[in-house]
């Protein structure tokens, strides 16, 4: 349990690590997430299950290494072990027949958001997907993400490929085209969730989002991953990490994301000292 | 007896070291120590002392072993009732149980029974813990969740009837609240990790990273063939006091604050990678263990100035009085009578202020307890760039909301009889999840109960 039998590297810094836990791959389900540590004086990781093989009994998890702890974990190898994997946790998404479905991601959203458009489609549902990233070589799992869609659009910032400019952008020219659209379902950076929302509220379609916020245990203990949805506070890590986006308190979301910014840094240097980067 | 009548005072680290140090406060008896507060112990016919024990250790027994220096003798009679002696001996709020009603307290000091309890178990500790000649299992497999001081107790009492026991621990390390809620200083966790050891060395395996209700339901361990399930999923769930600004950055539930000193060690980061942020004030709200806690590890951490804010006064405070006495010495603050009513924040979404409200004690509430009032127009605010919010948890909600027919309070809390019997067959539960958040003893009660109804219905079986 917990060795690594396959690792990929998807872009530079965002690497795929399939974990053998069979117990977590028959269980998890859409939307849900593990926690893993890497070594024993680290941090628990929460990363959404990306892909089950339950015949291999694998989980595979996508990860951006951007601070110690997921810089830890871009370094382990095949066939050594993650000292801990604990899941499945969270609530699985809401997979049902909705019609036609938006499912939109922001960067290293596409792992999460693969998942719950497979599902769907599975479910019966016509899925449009929207893949937005900073640039070409950031955009990540075109190919998994065709496979479950019937319809796909791609985003950069910098217009290095696909349409140029935010994923929000194609939402609005679908709307504004009359697609219509019964459910959007949106991953990734805080910021992008608040503006999909923002959007979709004006135009009354449901959407959901998937929380990022810190966590620490991630079994409803501890309350660091609490947000305020419709004005109540709430901890993704048990009652998400979906919610409905018209009611999260984006901006309470970001801020509470920056709580360790200056130990991040502090953190940061003392493994680039120790490992020379 | 006047020679006898002194009590014995345990000995504990300088405040200059307890200021920025995690080491235990309290040093424990030294052998002269030990043996000269036992020999202070009347050995009373009819012991009172052990009627005041929840799990009901033969005291003037044990304590007779260590005045004859038996020291191996007198653990182990411990240990025929209690299989975590050095955990309870320090976390045991004895003032009020077992001392309270030793007759040496009506006219002086009462024996010091936790100390000693403490001493021989930690005798043992340093000479290694004799492991348990292990029963062989060949009644079935049972299953317990949570490796707190309810699941431990639960786990060896079964493995010494024959069961194969397997705890179920949702964290990555062994015992529960011990090792998240209660602080170094106070229970090293060297002593837990010692104590499970015991329990895993008569018969009990622990899984960890298992979260029941997640990974497995109950339903499906009785699939799997588990003949009984006990749940001691403790009091886990944080709660908060629900008033404008607590989402700020630098509020913590005390949970999260002792989760990540104590479970993930950011006292000692950044070579630990979970980091810990601590304001120069802090501001610690509620009146408990918990609070207390808190309040201290803020302290050692690094606080210039730390507070603990409480409604009632010190009387009303549900901590044992030697936190009340270590927590003065170390010098936190208490703003009594006081009860915050909205948190404000600075330009980049950090806490700054608390505003308070004085209270006053009105009519005795529900609890026995007068009821403290708000004081019209008596607002004011503190300086605080780091808030632990310590009033209380919740059951953890896991088990509940994913076991069908599984009865619950309106609070969450599992329903079970004085048995621990929950309203599902062959299914006990016990500790903070059943009563909310209380003693570790209790949970150790509970836990010797719920296995031995279940052992006594599944031996007429047989």
């Amino acid at each position: 349990m917990n060795r690594i039998v396959a690792r990929e590297v998807l872009a530079p810094n965002i690497k795929m690590l399939e974990v053998e836990a069979p117990e977590v791959a028959r269980k998890a389900r859409a939307g849900q997430f593990i926690i893993l540590r890497v070594d024993d004086g680290g941090e628990r990781i929460p990363l959404t299950v990306f892909d089950v093989d339950r015949e291999r009994g694998t989980v595979k998890i996508v990860f951006l290494e951007v601070g110690t702890s997921t810089r830890k974990l871009g370094r382990v190898a095949v066939n050594e072990k993650v000292r801990n994997f604990v899941g499945p946790l969270g609530k699985p998404s809401e997979i049902k027949k909705f019609g036609q479905v938006v499912c939109i991601s922001g960067g290293i959203g596409a792992p999460a958001i693969y998942p719950i458009a497979k599902a769907l489609r599975e479910a019966g549902n016509r899925v449009i997907s929207i893949v937005g990233a900073r640039t070409a070589n950031l955009l990540i799992l075109e190919d998994e993400i065709r496979r479950v869609s019937d319809e796909v659009y791609l985003t950069t910032d910098d217009g290095s490929k696909g349409q140029k400019g935010l994923v929000t952008n194609v939402l609005r020219q679908l709307i504004d085209g009359g697609v219509h659209i019964d459910r959007v379902i949106a991953v990734g950076p805080a910021v992008m969730m608040k503006a999909v929302s923002d959007l979709t509220r004006v135009h009354k379609i449901e959407t959901v989002v998937s929380l990022n916020p810190i966590m620490v245990d991630g079994t409803g203990m501890c309350g660091c991953c609490r947000v305020t949805v419709g004005g109540k506070t709430k901890f993704a890590c048990v009652d998400g990490p979906e919610f409905n986006g018209h009611e999260v308190d984006f901006d309470n979301l970001i801020s509470r994301l920056k709580s360790y910014q200056r130990e991040e840094r502090q953190s940061m240097e003392l493994f680039q000292r120790r490992c020379g980067g | 007896m006047t020679a006898q009548s002194k009590r014995e005072g345990m000995p504990k680290l300088s405040l200059k070291e307890r200021k920025h140090s995690f080491k235990e406060v309290a040093l424990g008896y030294t052998e002269w120590q030990a043996v000269s507060e036992a020999k202070r112990c009347l050995q009373c016919k009819k012991p009172a002392c052990v009627s005041g024990c929840p799990v009901e250790i033969d005291i003037p027994a044990f304590i007779k072993d260590i005045r004859e220096g038996e020291f191996d003798k007198a653990i182990s009679k411990i240990k025929e009732k209690n299989c975590l002696p050095a955990i309870a001996g320090r976390v045991c709020p004895q003032e009020s149980q077992c001392q309270e009603k030793c007759v040496l307290g009506i006219r002086g000091s009462p024996i010091s029974i936790g100390a000693l309890e403490r001493f021989v178990a930690d005798q043992e500790l340093k000479s290694g813990v004799r492991r348990y000649v292990r029963t062989e299992a060949r009644h079935g497999q049972v299953a317990v969740i949570g490796s707190g001081p309810f699941g431990l107790t639960a786990a060896a009492e079964l493995a010494k009837a024959g069961y194969e026991v397997i705890i179920f621990e949702a964290l990555h390390e062994v015992g529960g609240v011990l090792t998240y809620g209660i602080p170094e200083f106070r229970l090293p966790k060297a002593v837990v990790k010692a104590e499970a050891e015991y329990v895993k060395s008569i018969g009990v395996s622990i899984e960890i990273d298992k979260v029941v209700g997640k990974v497995i339901t109950i339903e499906e361990l009785f699939a799997a063939g588990f003949k009984a399930v006990f749940i001691g999923t403790g009091a886990g769930a944080p709660t908060f006091l629900g008033i404008p600004g607590e989402n700020l950055n630098g509020i913590y539930s005390a949970n999260e604050f002792l989760t990540r000193v104590n479970l993930m060690k950011a006292y000692k980061f950044p070579d630990q990678d979970t980091p810990i942020r601590i304001g120069k004030r802090v501001v610690v709200i509620g009146g408990g263990n918990v609070a207390f806690d808190s309040a201290r590890t803020a302290l050692r951490l690094g606080a210039e100035e730390v507070s603990i804010v409480y409604r009632r006064t010190e009387k009303e405070m549900p901590t044992r009085l030697e936190e009340v006495h270590n927590a003065r010495e170390e010098g936190i603050k208490f703003a009594l009578l006081t009860n915050p009513i909205r948190f404000m924040g600075n330009d980049s979404g950090w806490v700054s202020k608390v505003q308070c409200i004085k209270m006053q004690l009105g009519e005795p509430d529900e609890s026995g307890r007068r009821r403290p009032v708000p004081v019209k127009g008596s607002e004011f605010t503190m300086d605080a760039d780091t808030v632990i919010v310590a009033i209380g948890t919740r059951a953890n909600p896991l088990i509940q909301s994913t076991t069908k027919g599984l009865k619950v309070d309106g609070e969450g809390h599992i329903i079970v009889d004085e048995l621990g019997r929950t309203s599902i067959e062959g299914v006990y539960a016990g500790g903070d999840v059943t009563t909310g958040s209380a003693t570790v003893i209790e949970a150790m009660r509970a836990g010797k109960v719920a296995a031995k109804v279940f052992i006594s219905v599944d031996s007429a079986k047989r």
